[in-house]
């Protein structure tokens, strides 16, 4: 079925596909429901292995956004929200690669992804439109702030009703950056994880769209959009490695999953790439149990300025590690300090400039390829999921010592001269 | 001794449609054990075939993860609330 983003969206009403639990298999009609009814394991959406997939030049084709994949998403028929998420640029980063020693490097970068700057509008973009699909008109979620904005901006160019939990305490950009589209927001005391319980209880007392509670099968789906986009950015290939940050886990994993869906449609060939997974020390659920090669998520309490990423209890911890190990790729986790120089060495080497996510990719990355992670053939895609306005506090010492001077002309070239400028004197 | 322990609904089908169930014990283990005795089907949902707590359920004790608390083992006080949640949620 083909979608069409011109449809009068009034009169759209997507159909959401049915799930299965990936614990115990039960399948069921699709629903607003994440958990199975028999064994509480998670759903996810069964696609028809029938279906007819594209070949690369009709993608090629179609509307730049995350539709152009949509026989990969969750919904049949017309998206009736946010027809314009996704298809965010690849940038190429060889002076990133010569920091890190391999052959690429490209910076995935959802930080000027539309309309909230973050990856999270993707998510939102399939589960908004699952919302619809199941005639929900209140939508909602837990968030460490890039869903806050995501779910309100979504939700007010839909002109649906929202309610958003975030802990009391999250940085003003986040906040303001949700408050401005008119939700209604509420700051919980306690850490992301209490506040996901919270949402759980409303989920289940309410009935409303909670993106990454009962709408969470159809929500996940969207993070594959970032791997499909990869492949075909990078000319229908796939990197050698990628690395993303990890939060509740979910990313990594759908990652690798968009990437097998477009082997098994013979869009790109094989193999697979490594998965590395990044988080901070100070909140490092997924990464520790990467490193103890276990099973057994050992939940945390966050303490770190990465607050994007602070999950303690991350739902999809066991998962992620599981993939990433038989991925090959492995796991890091750096302090507040090397998580804030990665920002600053993203974006002096590429112009990108990216909140706490971000820089924790970056130098988790940096770790990696000091600890031989890498190979000097190496291509690897580090995905940057959120932009740095979001958390400026992190980094307002790169804005000491800036020079005050009057509207003169020897000023400027005073300061020049001081600097070595090519060109310049201070006379 | 009076615990309470809350349901999700999902759960709550298997306690004749109760979310808010009275237990009696000294540990978050011996206050399942006291609804699992009139709620056999609930028992697989709590505890896995270890005893452990079941993988896809999350046990908070007036709010706080048991697992930051003994697990099982967390003690109990009269009045104390027991809420179960599903663990598939979030991120």
């Amino acid at each position: 079925m083909t979608i069409s983003l011109d449809t009068d969206r009034a009169r759209t009403r997507p159909r959401a596909l049915p799930l299965r639990c990936r614990n115990c298999g039960r399948e069921r009609e699709g629903a607003p429901a994440a958990i199975c009814d028999d064994c509480l394991g998670p759903l996810e959406p069964v696609y028809d292995p029938r279906r007819s997939l594209p070949d690369r030049a009709t993608i090629a084709a179609r509307p730049t956004s995350l539709w152009r994949y949509h026989e990969w998403l969750p919904l049949d028929g017309h998206p009736r929200y946010s027809p314009d998420t996704g298809w965010t640029p690849l940038v190429d980063a060889p002076r990133l690669a010569k920091r890190l020693g391999v052959a690429r490097a490209w910076i995935k970068n959802d930080t000027v992804s539309h309309p909230s700057l973050s990856f999270k509008d993707r998510v939102v973009t399939t589960a908004i439109n699952a919302a619809a699909a199941f005639d929900i008109g209140t939508i909602g979620c837990a968030s460490t702030g890039n869903l806050a904005n995501a779910v309100a901006a979504h939700a007010a160019r839909a002109g649906l009703d929202s309610w958003i939990f975030i802990p009391h305490d999250l940085e003003v950009g986040k906040v303001i950056g949700t408050t401005v589209f008119g939700p209604h927001l509420v700051r919980v005391r306690g850490t992301y994880d209490d506040v996901n319980r919270l949402c759980a209880q409303v989920a289940d007392r309410f009935g409303w769209g909670i993106v990454n509670v009962n709408l969470r099968s159809y929500y996940s789906e969207g993070s594959k959009t970032m791997a499909f986009e990869i492949a075909e950015q990078l000319g229908w290939r796939l990197p050698t490695a990628v690395i993303a940050p990890m939060a509740g886990g979910s990313l990594v994993t759908k990652l690798r999953k968009g990437f097998g869906e477009f082997v098994d449609a013979e869009l790109v060939a094989g193999p697979l790439p490594r998965i590395f997974g990044a988080q901070a020390s100070g909140c490092a659920p997924i990464a520790r149990l990467v490193e103890r090669g276990d099973d057994e998520l050992v939940p945390e309490i966050p303490h770190t300025i990465a607050r994007s990423i602070a999950i303690g209890n991350p739902a999809d911890g066991r998962y992620a590690a599981r993939v990433i190990r038989d991925s090959g790729g492995w796991a890091a986790h750096v302090s507040d300090e090397e998580l804030v120089a990665g920002i600053r060495a993203l974006a002096v080497d590429t112009g990108v400039f990216a909140e706490t996510a971000g820089g924790t990719t970056v130098a988790a990355a940096l770790a990696l390829a000091r600890a031989g992670r890498f190979t000097p053939e190496e291509e690897i895609v580090l995905c940057i999921t959120g932009h740095g306005l979001k958390t400026v506090e992190v980094v307002g010492n790169t804005a000491a010592n800036i020079p005050i001077i009057a509207p003169r002309l020897r000023e400027v070239a005073a300061l020049a001269a001081a600097t070595a400028a090519p060109g310049v004197s201070a006379s | 001794m009076s615990i309470t322990v809350q349901l999700p609904t999902m759960l709550a089908r298997l306690a004749g449609d109760t979310q808010t169930l009275e237990a009696r014990g000294t540990t978050v283990g011996d206050a399942l054990t006291d609804v699992i005795a009139r709620y056999p089907a609930l028992g697989p949902r709590l505890r896995d075939e270890s005893g452990r707590p079941y993988g896809f359920v999350t046990f908070y004790l007036n709010d706080e993860d048991i697992r930051f608390r003994g697990g099982f083992a967390a003690p109990v006080a009269d009045g104390d609330e027991v809420i179960v949640v599903p663990t598939v949620a979030g991120g």
